[in-house]
């Protein structure tokens, strides 16, 4: 890099940090995490990529051209649209059954966002409070959820969640409930350590020191602070059962063979991998992509919500 | 000593922890003999099935009873195979290890080539490089990369097979032959992304420790700097990540092995799974875990053999 450019580049950057600085009110740090995100142009399009996967989930009714469901055995086993015998009705080419591969994709998203939302959302609201009181209490309380937190997360994951899946049988609550139950330990463990860190903080001991009680000093002090780290943590987490979950489905273990899913799709695909190989290519590059979207916004966020980070960021 | 004595006895209530969870994953319904018989069977059977399960005892009896036999490796026997579960297991074990240890060398020499090569030379191609795997490492599904390999080299360029495990005869022992690259290499796509993108942090960090530019001041020459300095560091965080990663590739088996058709436990595990053998799934749930168990305490007990902080402490 040229000096020029680097004297250009530290005077943005001091900018910046000046601006954070000098206004700390919510619309001025939102505009500011806008012009951090306007510069880093991997987290802009793994964020927008991200919003049209969101869209396309809720408005599946609308942006489908046609019934996911509704079979055509004359229109069974066609290729994608710009193959020899591919035909333009159908983008995606159709599976066996005859029915639409991407009308399947666009509906499938809804699954990989709620079990996601959901799931995330759920050990999120549970992992907070179990750290919060693992991480305030202290002593024994302390000692046993930790013990019991790093005993799950020691053991083989996938192992477990297939073995739950298979007892608990197929249905789209089941998965949610297993993806937000047995994601508790990670959340736990991050807001315990970072409740631990910030305890040693002066404006903390301030606080304490004045007699404030530990629900004020809960929410005034530690949740604000909390908020950075948890919520990029959510996005790899929410990233990680859109995986889970297809692979679950892929097992045949996820929601019903009714309903259009990532997972279900490439389960259905792999059995005609080596006559009709595009029924499993859609499916997984629409998980592919919304899994890498989420990752590159990820990333972005963890490096803009730490400020320790930020700095050291080329 | 202290320390290993803690980190044994830490692993050995894991070890019973993972029993009571297993056994009461199988009780999470209620009644685990529902699970088990097909659809169309009539009460009178299922009563019967109930009766010479033992699952008509109280849970407490059938958990103390589950314990004694967990400690001498029965684990019930297979529904479908009508043997003993464990044994079961024991025979697919050596395919997965030979697949997961395939799995790992390739994403260790994949992985930190790339790693170092991108840290070492931060903000050029290289860098953007060892980033960029590590991010496709992350997002692209094992089972569904599995299934493109098959797709473009057994179905259109025809290099190797699309499922199965072939061997060749070398001095009396059946190892695999090309056919585990493919369920080797998808295995292992993970695991080079996650070991590329922490060789490449280990390497930057180290790179500016106060040791390294010593050594560059006294006109070191780089090679040397490199091989004495820098990497030997770097390499100390890499054990532990390694032992995670082995782990992963244990469990992600279940994936591959089904796709490629693997003898292995995965591919036992998926077909336990479907057919409601749940003997069979908790025998391989309880081994998995246990191999994963003895591999953290193997990475604790290495750590300290190579950090002397840890070993004094």
């Amino acid at each position: 890099m040229k000096d020029k450019d680097k004297d250009k580049l530290n005077n943005e950057l001091t900018g910046l940090l000046v601006d954070e600085k000098e206004d700390r009110s919510i619309r001025a740090r939102l505009w500011y995490l806008w012009r951090l995100l306007w510069r880093d142009k991997a987290g802009l399009i793994g964020l927008l990529v991200f919003l049209t996967i969101i869209f396309c989930a809720i408005s599946a009714t609308i942006l489908a051209p046609h019934d996911p469901l509704k079979q055509d055995l004359y229109a069974s086993r066609q290729p994608p649209a710009w193959t020899e015998e591919g035909s333009s009705e159908h983008i995606l080419g159709t599976d066996n059954l005859g029915r639409d591969i991407f009308s399947r994709i666009i509906y499938g998203s809804r699954v990989s966002i709620m079990v996601g939302f959901l799931g995330v959302s759920m050990a999120f609201t549970l992992g907070i409070m179990i750290g919060l009181i693992a991480g305030f209490k202290g002593g024994r309380t302390d000692n046993v959820i930790m013990t019991l937190t790093n005993m799950v997360l020691a053991l083989p994951y996938l192992v477990f969640v297939v073995f739950i899946a298979a007892v608990l049988g197929r249905s789209l609550l089941n998965v949610v409930l297993i993806f937000g139950l047995t994601d508790i330990p990670i959340f736990v463990r991050v807001t315990r350590g970072e409740v631990l860190r910030l305890r040693e903080e002066g404006y903390i001991e301030a606080a304490i020191s004045i007699g404030q009680k530990t629900p004020a000093i809960i929410f005034k002090h530690i949740m604000p602070n909390l908020l950075g780290p948890l919520v990029t943590l959510a996005t790899f987490e929410m990233s990680a059962m859109i995986f889970y979950e297809a692979g679950l489905g892929f097992l045949g273990l996820s929601v019903p063979p009714t309903v259009p899913s990532w997972g279900n799709m490439l389960a259905e695909g792999r059995q005609y991998l080596t006559v009709y190989p595009w029924m499993s290519i859609y499916p997984g590059l629409a998980i592919v992509i919304t899994g890498f979207s989420m990752n590159l916004f990820g990333d972005w966020l963890r490096d803009a919500l730490d400020p320790r980070l930020r700095r050291m960021k080329k | 000593m202290r320390y290993l004595l803690s980190k044994l006895v830490y692993s050995a209530v894991l070890l019973l922890g993972v029993l009571f969870l297993v056994f009461l994953l199988l009780h999470i319904t209620g009644d685990p003999v529902s699970l088990m018989v097909s659809r169309h069977a009539t009460p009178a059977e299922i009563e019967a099935l109930r009766e010479e399960l033992g699952f008509n005892r109280p849970l407490l009896v059938q958990f103390g009873d589950f314990l004694t036999s967990a400690f001498q490796g029965d684990f019930g026997n297979s529904f479908r195979y009508r043997q003993p579960a464990m044994d079961l297991v024991l025979q697919r074990i050596p395919a997965t290890i030979e697949l997961a240890s395939v799995a790992l060398l390739m994403a260790i020499m994949m992985g930190v080539t790339i790693g170092i090569l991108g840290g070492s030379n931060p903000n050029t191609f290289l860098d953007s490089l060892a980033r960029g795997i590590g991010l496709l490492g992350q997002t692209i599904p094992t089972f569904w990369l599995g299934l493109i390999l098959i797709i473009i080299f057994s179905l259109h360029l025809g290099w190797f097979p699309s499922f199965g495990r072939e061997t060749f005869n070398f001095f009396g022992l059946a190892l695999p032959n090309k056919s585990i690259i493919l369920p080797a290499f998808a295995l292992s796509l993970f695991t080079t992304g996650q070991l590329a993108r922490f060789t490449r942090s280990a390497v930057m960090e180290v790179m500016n420790e106060d040791y390294v530019t010593t050594a560059r001041s006294k006109g070191l020459k780089k090679k040397r700097i490199y091989s004495k300095y820098i990497l030997k560091n770097s390499a100390i965080p890499l054990i532990s990540i390694i032992g995670v990663q082995f782990s992963y590739l244990l469990s992600g088996s279940i994936y591959i092995e089904t796709i490629f058709s693997w003898p292995g436990l995965g591919n036992l595990l998926a077909e336990a799974v479907s057919t409601r053998d749940f003997f069979l799934v908790q025998a391989t749930a309880f081994f998995t875990s246990l191999v994963v168990i003895g591999l953290q305490f193997l990475t604790d007990l290495i750590y300290a053999l190579v950090d002397p902080r840890i070993r004094y402490r």
